[in-house]
């Protein structure tokens, strides 16, 4: 059974046509109104995460499916001990399709593993967020008609940003990409996603300065410091407010700069570059649900 | 010192010395009825000194884990007292249950019974990975 775990499960020849489709969706919905009626799609969160669960559920509606959810691990199986293997065992008995966000790294594989039904990785700890990259990914296709000749600048927290290493690792597979890893020290790139983007010969530099690369960037992907990546309090502390995007940093950036977040934000971006017509995280929100529409009816095999 | 040759068994031959033990380890020779003789630093001609296994008895080896310890090892399989069979080791692409993720945000640090699975991720470098959570095996 076909699932998605990391961004690297779908070809780039894939990512085309679920882009392909994502933009027929906007353009024709009611086409698909009833692509999935009568199937099912689980939601299983167990860690906090209105947002994605919220994008998944209103995808899996708008194709005119079901949704069984399960938003809160203290009251699942989970908090009696029951392992996730067992837990996509069970779950395959009563939906199609599973959407799984779990805290430690690797859950959805061992789901996708036990289960006979495709399993979508909504986010696994610090590791993958496919979902999300491909949110991105139709993002810049919107904003930039392209996935190479582009200098990509990611910042904040590339050491748990599973959103950075999904975008790098997916990017990594288009031609004359430049990753500029913007970040504090303690927070860099971990070795095997830098090894991504040396082992496919792409430039890239790290620096700690946004402000002194910012004239170079087309996109620019900012992300949180998140708390509950942290085993220390002081060190999250120390760090969380490494990189604030503010309009006084945009003044040398490109005309076309593509400002990007997965959201939600706490302050790394000011409220007041919301206006500037160059940010874009709000229309990723949107794009996370019509690529997830797309991924849906691609497991699900509906034409 | 003389070990007594074997009729119908298995020498693992050309271990890296002080591998040995780890090897008898790993592939619980303990447990094994017949004789098994573990020779240490013995002298070789291509590698200086060499740990050598000898084992009265043709069981089935765990490969992945002799390639995994010892790629240069070599395995003779002896029948009636003949040399029958000659393999040569190779980094095994996937091993199961031979190295344990450390990583305690990895799913495998708490799933029940879940096997602990590595690819090979770089042959060069001798690079393993979990397949859970791609951190680098040690």
């Amino acid at each position: 059974m076909r699932s998605v775990i990391d961004i690297k499960d779908l070809s780039k020849e894939e990512i085309k046509e679920l882009v392909s489709v994502a933009e027929d969706i906007i353009s024709n919905p009611d086409k698909y109104c009833e692509k999935c009626k009568g199937k099912k799609l689980a939601t299983l969160f167990f860690e906090p995460s209105t947002r994605t669960r919220l994008s998944f559920e209103a995808a899996m509606y708008e194709l005119g499916g079901n949704v069984l959810s399960m938003s809160d691990s203290a009251s699942s199986s989970a908090s009696k001990g029951e392992s996730v293997a067992d837990t996509a065992k069970v779950i395959s008995c009563y939906a199609d399709i599973i959407a799984m966000r779990h805290p430690k790294e690797g859950a959805p594989l061992v789901a996708a593993l036990n289960s006979n039904i495709p399993v979508i990785n909504a986010g696994d700890g610090g590791h993958n967020h496919p979902t999300q990259t491909l949110a991105d990914l139709l993002t810049i296709h919107r904003e930039k008609g392209r996935f190479d000749n582009l200098t990509v600048g990611v910042c904040g927290d590339l050491k748990f940003g599973r959103t950075v290493h999904s975008l790098i690792s997916a990017l990594s597979r288009y031609e004359n990409i430049k990753f500029v890893l913007i970040s504090p020290d303690e927070l860099k790139v971990p070795g095997y996603v830098k090894n991504i983007i040396k082992d496919k010969n792409l430039e890239y530099v790290q620096t700690n300065d946004l402000v002194s690369v910012m004239p170079e960037l087309d996109i620019l992907y900012m992300t949180r410091v998140q708390r509950e990546r942290f085993f220390n309090e002081e060190d999250y502390l120390r760090l969380k407010d490494s990189y604030i995007l503010t309009p006084e940093k945009l003044v040398t950036a490109k005309p076309d700069l593509c400002i990007m977040h997965p959201l939600p934000r706490v302050n790394e971006i000011s409220v007041a570059v919301d206006n500037d017509s160059r940010a874009c995280y709000f229309d990723q929100v949107l794009n996370g649900k019509y690529m997830r529409m797309a991924l849906i009816l691609k497991l699900l095999g509906v034409e | 010192m003389n070990i007594d040759s074997i009729k119908n068994g298995i020498v693992i031959d050309h271990i890296e010395a002080g591998k040995g033990m780890e090897i008898f380890n790993l592939l619980n020779l303990d447990s094994l009825e017949c004789a098994v003789a573990i020779i240490k630093n013995a002298s070789s001609n291509k590698m200086g000194k060499k740990d050598i296994i000898k084992i009265d008895d043709a069981i089935d080896l765990d490969m992945d884990i002799l390639g995994f310890v010892s790629p240069a090892a070599t395995v003779d399989i002896i029948r009636d007292g003949e040399l029958v069979e000659k393999r040569k080791m190779s980094l095994p692409e996937k091993l199961v249950n031979v190295i344990y993720c450390k990583n305690p945000r990895c799913i495998s640090s708490c799933e029940q019974e879940l096997p602990h699975i590595f690819k090979l991720t770089s042959e060069s470098g001798r690079e393993y990975r979990c397949i859970y959570c791609e951190t680098k095996g040690k």
